[in-house]
């Protein structure tokens, strides 16, 4: 059978593309980079695909806030082809800036909740461990713990209201959770409500996460390789890829 | 109609900025300013209804979630009435014609909402106590606002309208220089911020007095655009005649006969193994990587721009080398960042400040802001540097920047051709910058922050990332014939070098313009950034343009490549200038310059009666600024962006220091290249051979350990002096080049770019009247790009196992001059580390076999602070224990007792290793070694405690822990 279609939607300012395509042809797809423009001129091209990745980076420089134009522009222009696009059973993947983007498009959590500035007020690049609880969510099947890097600087999830969190948890939809290090200590790098990392609809078909997986798809991108992991072995965020194309095969 | 929206925060505790004002004003000692609240406003201008400015403030402007707004009128008072009982008012503003990045992209995007408003501002606001006028205008200018670039308002806002500038009229301006005498010619130059001397001046005079005519102004901005400093090594390339006690060396061209000669003769040695591409040629220097890739390298300085405004400094300067990469051959595509900064100390107290120079802490914090908002947003991984504290940098600090880039081979060489197109892309063309390349050429004063503002430029880093996006895409199709960015001299110097023997003729007036009103002249030198010009063949220009388009990229043809000889500039059809390539290219008058050098005398190390204990010392060594963790910096830089991350400048369960950090060259193949940097600063003032030969020893060992061929290592300079007009300068430039040469000889690693950065002197007079002139110490950063076979072979300095046995290789000497260990125990007297190029590189030659060969697990290159620092951060990144026994140490020391135990310890001698070596592998380790002086010095434990034990037997222990807390002592400061 044919190897599914991965869409990687850029636009100016994000940087992610080329490590984020790489990402899904190591995990058996056929990847393909586009710019939102081209996309909005021929809405038609979606059709080609059964994923839909909005990589990471800082589209239109993040200067008013990160993800706020590219979402803009998705609503006004391209509203109704991701909507087709969820209900013909696409998957969409956010990572990081693709996150922010997501979440202000509505697609993921309606408007109950943002990425805020980090708590410590500026950009952080390091690694975090993650505890994972799939549920519904496609791209997360069978992870349970793992490590991934960070590197962002509005990452803080956060709701309206206490009682809008309480809600998502019930639904099953706060999926990825900051987790504590070897020695106990919470990796939550940013601040976030409840430490959540990455969330999904309510379908689980889209799924966004502040966390990098293109960038541990290798053990050599590891912060501790060296000596201790099998240099030639794959990378945890491989496994978010895979489950992807698995899940549209 | 003019409109105000401000957005604030809903909850006091996502107001970060409050949180850094009231921190930062106590700092800058107005501690009554104990509460704050601030906004992020928007002024826009235009034919928009309250309607219209509400549902943009709430669609575009504002998160929902988190934050509120108001909309008013400017000059409304509802838009400053005081919040939470905060009286004063206080907005700052990017001034007129200064890069706003945030405007542009919110004026931009209002097309989406189908508004077009004319003009688009943004303003930061804060609400602060009542505060006495000198405690708000201290407040406004030594920690919110920069003079270079803002304007601050207290109060209600006063603006009618942010639309300025009227279309600029041709008028043409005639220089006459007939008459005047030498004094008249440097008044002039020094008026028009020229840069020329006399002697230049006088070349000018004759060649347009032969043309029977006065040199109009835009041609005499042209020449010294041209023949400046920065623009054409004018020092470096001189004759010189070197003066020494032993005799006097005649060089006709210094930088040729010294740098550049011995990468010819490694080129030659090398015959057909020879693995230079482009050297020296080209915007930065090309190398073979691997069967279909070539991999380019360039470093840039950026200090005087980062002196007056450190963010905006650091961030053009890291935008400008990022395009010299993107402008090599037929492109390259940037993928990994450097940066390194030489500042004055930390903690120096605000009243020893001289006048007009920023605190040392408050520049570090806003050049560090620049390279990560710029780099990041590059989406470049920012992966190695370093930061060095020196008194001597407080007025000129040092900012360098640097790119690696990567290029399919064969497209090194880029050729224009008669009839090309010059196309400007990218950035539109403002005042910004105007006078940079010469400005960067004359020394700081203590009014330069005033004066030369229109030298210092903002980045908008996305312009440059869809410039860049462009670029690679046009390239890829072969879209063009040559590429150059557009730095220092703007138009004048990229458009001039590219048609340096073909001539062409521009019609400044099609450039795109920012504003109205910028003068032909002005069009022509201003530095605005994130342009590029690119040579396209005619036939190919309707393809160009759609891919610029297409990546939402301004692409102009303002005129051609004509094969004339002569660049000629245009306005609407009038002739501005007019200037005969060769007079501009080769009409520079070179004058024969004298320098003077004595080698400093050879004398024993005088140690001080008491001396520190050696746990002491080693605490305060790993708590030394030059020493201890950057992960305050190194954490804000996305140093894994591009997915090629293998060797991280931050590494092992302990999160320990790197040496060389290493990325794969394509993602998907098993081929690295490797990283390191070397700046010797406290050995230049005694000794600038040894301190430019001592890092380039450091900037190579850093890559050998991380697993590079030593054999294949291509080298950068970096030359930042003070004022070289001096005969005694001069001379300790000369001594630095020499030393260039002789390691890149000694050790076959050829340079393949470099640039200068001369005369950072810094001048004032202090309240008493008295005038004083600062220098900074000679600098050479040196920068070594390796290259690694099989990523999966590099190794790191972490330890790794218990058990594991350390070695050091390399014999150690106490020459401890400019060393960290001096600076800590007051040692006088001394000698400074003397490199032995043969002894470095059968070093080299024999660690790379047994890393290659995997005898070595962990590898770290003995410098700063010496081997017991080198273990102890080990031991840190491996988060376990280790054991040290300084007897054991193959040495040349003459020190006893106590003193024995410190210069064993501490001292810096170069071209050493520390290497950790599991037993099973002790045999085949110690056959790579033969012949050269190493030993077993002791073993990596399990318990996290290193143990040192000294010449007599006695030991000290220290908790890993606490190395770590000293270590990381300052970086925790910063956040």
């Amino acid at each position: 059978m044919l190897a599914p279609r991965a869409l990687i939607l850029r636009a100016p300012g994000t940087n992610c593309d080329y490590e984020t395509a790489h990402a899904f042809e190591r995990a058996g797809a056929i990847a393909r980079r586009m710019h939102v423009h081209a996309l909005a001129e021929k809405p038609a091209l979606a059709d080609d695909f059964q994923i839909l990745c909005i990589p990471g980076g800082f589209s239109y420089g993040d200067d008013i806030a990160s993800g706020r134009i590219f979402a803009l522009e998705l609503k006004l222009r391209l509203g109704d082809t991701l909507l087709k696009f969820r209900d013909k059973g696409g998957l969409m993947l956010g990572i990081c800036n693709g996150f922010q983007v997501l979440l202000q498009t509505g697609l993921l959590l309606g408007d109950v909740a943002t990425l805020a500035h980090n708590n410590t007020g500026r950009f952080v690049d390091r690694w975090v461990h993650l505890r994972a609880m799939p549920g519904k969510c496609v791209f997360l099947q069978g992870i349970d713990r793992c490590e991934l890097p960070v590197a962002h600087a509005e990452g803080r999830f956060v709701t309206r209201s206490p009682e809008d969190f309480a809600a998502l948890d019930a639904a099953g939809q706060l999926v990825l959770r900051y987790g504590p290090d070897a020695s106990g200590v919470s990796t939550n790098p940013n601040g976030s409500m409840g430490d959540v990392a990455g969330v999904c609809d309510p379908t689980g078909r889209i799924f966004g996460l502040m966390p990098h997986p293109e960038r541990f798809i290798d053990a050599t991108q590891h912060p501790s390789w060296n000596g201790r992991l099998d240099p030639t072995a794959a990378g945890a965020g491989l496994t978010i890829f895979t489950n992807a194309v698995k899940a549209v095969a | 109609m003019l409109w105000e929206v401000n957005v604030h925060h809903k909850a006091a505790s996502g107001d970060h900025t409050a949180r850094a004002v009231v921190a930062g004003a106590a700092a800058v000692g107005v501690d009554e300013c104990t509460q704050a609240v601030t906004a992020t406003g928007w002024l826009i201008e235009g034919e928009l209804s309250r309607a219209d400015v509400e549902q943009l403030a709430a669609t575009l402007l504002t998160d929902p979630v988190t934050e509120s707004f108001t909309v008013a009128e400017v000059g409304d008072a509802a838009a400053t009435a005081g919040r939470d009982h905060l009286p004063t008012v206080l907005h700052v503003l990017p001034r007129t014609g200064v890069t706003d990045p945030a405007a542009l992209t919110a004026h931009q995007s209002l097309a989406l909402l189908g508004l077009r408003p004319t003009a688009v501002r943004s303003v930061k606001k804060y609400w602060l106590p009542a505060l006495d006028e000198a405690a708000t205008q201290r407040l406004a200018w030594k920690l919110l606002a920069s003079e270079a670039i803002h304007d601050v308002v207290v109060g209600p806002l006063t603006i009618t309208t942010l639309s300025g500038g009227r279309t600029w009229t041709f008028t043409q301006e005639s220089i006459s220089l007939e008459g005047l005498d030498d004094a008249a010619l440097a008044q002039l130059s020094r008026d028009r911020c020229l840069a020329l001397t006399a002697a230049e001046l006088h070349a000018v005079r004759d060649h347009f007095h032969s043309l029977g005519r006065d040199p109009f102004e835009i041609e005499l901005e042209t020449i010294a655009q041209t023949w400046s400093e920065h623009c054409c090594h004018k020092t470096l390339g001189s004759p010189v005649d070197h003066i020494r006690p032993d005799g006097t060396t005649r060089y006709d061209n210094l930088l040729k006969e010294t740098v550049f000669a011995a990468t010819q003769k490694v080129r030659e040695q090398l015959g057909l193994r020879d693995w230079c591409v482009s050297v020296f040629r080209d915007n930065s220097g090309v190398v073979r990587f691997d069967g279909d890739h070539d991999i380019c390298v360039k470093v840039e300085t950026h200090n005087h721009p980062s002196a007056i405004e450190p963010y905006g400094g650091a961030a053009t300067g890291l935008g400008g080398v990022i395009r010299d990469v993107l402008g090599t051959g037929l492109a390259a595509k940037p993928i990994a960042n450097l940066d390194v900064f030489c500042v004055g100390p930390s903690d120096l107290h605000a009243d020893d400040l001289p006048p007009g120079v920023i605190h040392p802490r408050r520049l570090l914090e806003g050049v560090v802001a620049g390279v990560r908002d710029y780099g990041n947003r590059m989406g470049i991984p920012t992966i190695a540097g370093g930061v060095f504290y020196d008194p001597g940098y407080l007025c000129n600090p040092l900012v360098f920047c640097g790119t690696v880039g990567v290029m399919p081979r064969n497209a090194a060489d880029a050729a224009v051709q008669r009839g090309d197109l010059v196309v400007v892309a990218g950035g539109r063309t403002g005042r910004d910058g105007i006078h940079g390349a010469t400005f960067s050429s004359i020394e700081l004063s203590s009014e330069s922050e005033a004066e030369s503002g229109g030298a210092v430029q903002i980045g908008h880093a996305i312009n440059e990332k869809t410039l860049c996006d462009f670029v690679l895409a046009a390239a890829e199709q072969r879209l063009f014939h040559a590429i150059t960015d557009c730095g220092a001299g703007g138009l004048s110097s990229a458009v001039g070098e590219m048609g340096a023997t073909l001539g062409a003729e521009v019609d400044l007036d099609r450039v795109p313009l920012k504003y109205e009103g910028l003068s032909a002249t002005e069009v022509w030198i201003s530095e605005a950034q994130e342009r590029m010009v690119l040579a396209v063949p005619p036939g190919k220009w309707e393809k160009l343009a759609a891919v610029a388009a297409a990546e939402g990229v301004e692409a102009t043809a303002i005129g051609t490549f004509t094969g004339t000889g002569r660049l000629v500039l245009k306005w609407q059809g009038n002739i501005a200038g007019d200037l005969d390539c060769h007079f501009l290219h080769e009409g520079r008058p070179r004058q024969r310059l004298i320098s003077r050098y004595t080698p400093p005398p050879r004398e024993a190390t005088v140690w001080p009666a008491t001396l520190p204990s050696l746990d002491q010392c080693l605490l305060d060594m790993l708590a030394a600024p030059d020493v201890a963790s950057k992960e305050w910096i190194i954490r804000q830089y996305d140093h894994e962006v591009q997915g090629a991350s293998v060797v991280k400048p931050l590494l092992g369960p302990g999160e320990g220091p790197a040496d060389g950090t290493v990325v794969r060259g394509v993602l998907g193949r098993d081929r690295g290249i490797v990283l390191g940097v070397g700046l010797r600063h406290r050995i230049g003032p005694r000794d600038p051979y040894q301190m430019a030969a001592g890092g380039i020893v450091e900037a190579i060992a850093n890559v050998v350990a991380a697993g590079a061929d030593p054999d294949k290592i291509a080298l950068l300079d970096n030359f930042c002096w003070g004022d070289t007009r001096r005969e005694a300068s001069l001379g300790t430039l000369v001594e630095a080049c020499r030393g260039c040469h002789d390691m890149a000889v000694a050790f076959a690693a050829p340079f393949v770019s470099g640039k200068d950065s001369l005369n950072n002197v810094f001048s004032y007079t202090d309240t008493a009247g008295t005038h004083h002139e600062l220098s900074i110490p000679p600098t050479l950063l040196a920068t070594a790009m390796g290259q690694v076979d099989d990523i999966h072979r590099a190794v790191t300095p972490d330890l790794k196992a218990a058990g594991n046995r350390l070695a050091i290789v390399g014999l150690s000497r106490d020459e401890l001059t400019g060393s960290q260990v001096e600076l800590l125990c007051g040692l006088t007297g001394g000698s400074v580390p003397q490199v032995d190029p043969d002894a470095c590189r059968r070093v080299w030659s024999a660690v790379a076999a047994a890393i290659r060969s995997r005898c070595i697990v962990s590898c770290h290159d003995v410098s700063d602070g010496g081997v017991a620092a080198a273990v102890a951060e080990m031991v840190i990144g491996g988060n376990c224990g280790g054991r040290l026994d300084l007897a054991a140490i193959p040495a040349e020391v003459a020190a006893t007792g106590a003193a024995r135990n410190i210069a064993l310890a501490f001292t810096e001698t170069p071209g050493r290793f520390v290497c950790e070596v599991p037993a099973a592998a002790a045999e085949r380790f110690q056959a790579f070694l033969d012949g050269l002086p190493w030993a077993w010095v002791g073993e990596v434990l399990a318990e996290p405690v290193l143990t040192i034990t000294g010449t007599a037997g006695e030991s000290i222990r220290l908790p890993v822990a606490e190395l770590s807390q000293a270590w990381r002592r300052i970086a925790s400061s910063h956040s």
